[in-house]
């Protein structure tokens, strides 16, 4: 997995809550066996008419977005199927970063990100950042005053700046270990591996069929 | 300290701890598909590692599965995943249930059904529906395909301690009213995100009320509240479901007298405390009804389609969106919705409780003009227990179709699909845009709904209807 510190670029706004995976790749490009290629698929029925041609309607198709690095979209994105394609196909347009906001609803919290696709960032190395609603609101609305700006999340000092007027530096919370792993970009199976004295032990007296 | 059914699992399963705070987490078992593992054996095979116990691996074929002539798979890229799951099981030395296996099905029917499932254990499958095995008292997660290399090759999972939440249903339900509306209420009343970190314990009288397979029904959506898992804890009627037919990988004679007597340990202790609460009274909860394209937008059969401004948890614009999507206009009641197409199974759905609960309901009537129906059970052996009680001739001469076990038009990977603007009542479990196929409607409702809507054409209120 490669390393991620920095990244600068296009910020992208996509003005929708509750995005699921089925949006982002849909079903029929899951069939591919091999890890790569989903890129170009990426949002595919919002992405494309019928007859295969862009459709202008759509933000991404937009000149202005071309080559975007930095996505921002609304609460609980990447919600329901747990297929990895998803992230694959975010990775492979060239995302790196993913930015939604959470709320608290009467002591209920609308996360940012679904849980596994949150998971499934990390391990391939996408960042996902929570921030609050009037933040995310503002970027939304800097990007309607100057579409195709620019923004550099700059991970290990946990800060986005946004390049456009003066617009103030936001700073996020992350997962240290998250942080950790997207950083180094470790892999999580070597780690694991690590501590393989500690599987043996644990399975010599663990009985799956009745796990006392 | 009192502990909760999810902390004893967990407890026991805790390989060890990292500085981080995330654990080392034992799985029990693996299940695995052909759409999320391909990559997961590629990554295997490119760093030289193994399967750590192929023992505790199980695969089936399901997803891509045609259910009209499951050996005629014509789609090549249908066929190429088929046949990567077939080659790699063979390599890695995992038993396969293929195409030819009496014992095929889809992933979450078949765990339980062959006694792969059992209370106590740690189940993961790379698929969001994996929830479904927490009626069990197991605890059952979805995960991504980085994860199923990451136990295909070392057996653990690095997690984070998600959250407790008790979810208990007081009450009693009224007739005509099933496991798959009390679990569509709760995501109407949680939202979709409302689970989101948390595994969520199903208590109270109308969940131990309930069969396996109404548990089973209620853990699966379970995903679709944004909870990665449910759970209920073991009782009579697990353990009456584990013993009631020979299941060749649970345990059996003095194995299974010990497994009973530590299944019996599990439930939570008295006092155990969760960090957070929920009650809802099963005697109030009518039969549901999807309008939108989020499980969450859902609302009673006697209501009617809400105006964008009047749906909590959703913006006026996502709700205009989701309607237009539908092709419905605010203020429609909802028995007003005509259908074209009726699907009854899919993981949440497709047991043999469920196509009884149809049959029951289509027996001496006809499907409706115009509508096509498909009954599709969830394995063989679904499969052959309907045709043992002669379900399959109730469902074929009311008119249905009566086709063998897959994902069918759950999610449109194979041949079952609804055509652009076609509009169903599904037993499945998700609404998304597209989701049964490009620019089709889907309505979610219970077994009993679905079927009364191909008898009639559109939705009815079961409670009345069956009266009348
Ligand atoms: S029936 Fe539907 S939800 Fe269940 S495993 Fe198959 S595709 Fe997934």
């Amino acid at each position: 997995m490669e390393p991620l510190k920095t990244v600068r670029g296009v910020i992208a706004p996509l003005d929708r809550a509750n995005v699921d995976t089925d949006q982002i790749i849909p079903k029929q490009f899951l069939k591919s066996i091999s890890r790569t290629g989903f890129g170009e698929n990426l949002f595919f029925d919002w992405r494309y008419r019928a007859d295969g041609s862009p459709d202008p309607e759509f933000i991404l198709n937009d000149e202005a977005f071309r080559g975007a690095a930095i996505l921002v979209t609304r609460h609980n994105f990447g919600c329901g199927s747990s297929r990895e394609h998803a992230v694959w196909a975010i990775a492979q347009y060239g995302f790196r970063v993913i930015i939604a906001p959470q709320r608290d609803e009467n002591g209920n919290r609308i996360p940012g990100f679904a849980d596994i696709f949150r998971n499934n960032c990390a391990k391939n190395g996408v960042l996902t950042v929570e921030l609050s609603e009037s933040q995310v609101d503002g970027i939304f609305a800097l990007i309607e005053r100057h579409p195709g700006m620019q923004a550099t999340v700059d991970l290990p000092a946990q800060q986005i700046t946004l390049h456009a007027e003066n617009s103030p530096v936001i700073s996020f919370d992350i997962d240290p270990a998250i942080k950790e792993r997207l950083l180094k970009g470790l892999d999580d199976i070597t780690k694991t591996l690590t501590h393989e004295a500690q599987i043996t032990a644990f399975e010599h007296t663990h009985d799956t069929q009745m796990p006392a | 300290m009192p502990k909760t059914l999810f902390e004893k699992i967990w407890e026991r399963h805790r390989v060890t701890g990292f500085e981080d705070g995330t654990t080392l987490l034992y799985i029990d078992r693996h299940l695995v598909h052909e759409v999320t593992s391909p990559q997961a054996f590629e990554g295997l095979r490119l760093a030289g590692r193994k399967v750590r116990r192929p023992e505790l691996t199980f695969a089936t074929l399901d997803h891509n599965v045609p259910t009209e002539n499951r050996h005629e798979i014509t789609d090549p890229v249908s066929r190429a995943q088929v046949d990567a799951l077939t080659r790699n099981c063979r390599e890695f030395g995992i038993t396969l249930f293929d195409l030819d296996d009496e014992r095929q099905g889809i992933v979450h029917i078949i765990g339980p059904e062959l006694g792969i499932t059992l209370p106590g254990t740690t189940i993961v499958c790379g698929d969001s529906h994996t929830s479904t095995h927490g009626a069990f008292g197991a605890l059952a997660y979805g995960i991504g395909t980085s994860e199923v290399e990451h136990v295909l090759a070392t057996q653990c999972l690095p997690q984070a301690r998600p959250k407790t939440f008790r979810v208990t249903f007081e009450g009693r339900l009224q007739p005509g009213v099933t496991a798959k509306d009390m679990v569509l209420k709760l995501i109407g009343t949680i939202g979709t995100a409302g689970g989101t970190g948390y595994v969520l314990e199903y208590c109270g009288p109308a969940i131990r009320a309930l069969s396996m397979e109404g548990r089973m029904t209620v853990c699966n959506m379970t995903i679709e509240a944004g909870a990665r898992a449910g759970m209920v804890a073991p009782d009579d009627t697990t353990i009456e479901y584990i013993c009631r037919t020979p299941r060749p990988y649970a345990p059996r004679g003095e194995a299974l007298e010990k497994a009973i007597a530590f299944w019996r340990t599990l439930p939570g202790d008295e006092g155990a405390v969760f960090d957070r609460e929920l009650t809802i009274d099963a005697s109030e909860i009518a039969p549901q009804v999807t309008w939108g394209t989020s499980p969450g937008m859902v609302t009673d059969v006697s209501a009617r389609v809400p105006f964008p401004d009047q749906v909590p948890g959703y913006s006026p614009a996502d709700v205009e969106k989701s309607l237009e999507y539908m092709g419905l206009a605010p203020g429609t009641p909802i028995t007003d919705i005509a259908v074209d197409t009726v699907f009854i199974g899919s993981c949440t759905n497709g047991r043999i409780e469920d196509l009884r609960a149809a049959a029951a309901i289509f027996q001496g009537r006809r499907v409706a003009e115009g509508v096509r129906v498909l009954v599709v059970p969830g394995s063989q052996q679904v499969l052959r227990q309907a045709e043992a009680e002669g379900l399959d001739r109730i469902f074929r001469e009311a008119g249905a179709q009566w086709r063998q076990s897959g994902c069918s038009m759950c999610l449109a990977m194979n041949p079952d699909k609804l055509e652009p603007g076609q509009r169903c009542a599904s037993t499945s479990n998700r609404n998304f845009e597209g989701r049964q196929g490009k620019d089709g409607r889907t309505h979610l409702v219970s077994p009993q709904m679905a079927a009364a809507a191909a008898v009639t054409g559109h939705f009815v209120d079961i409670r009345s209807w069956q009266k009348g």
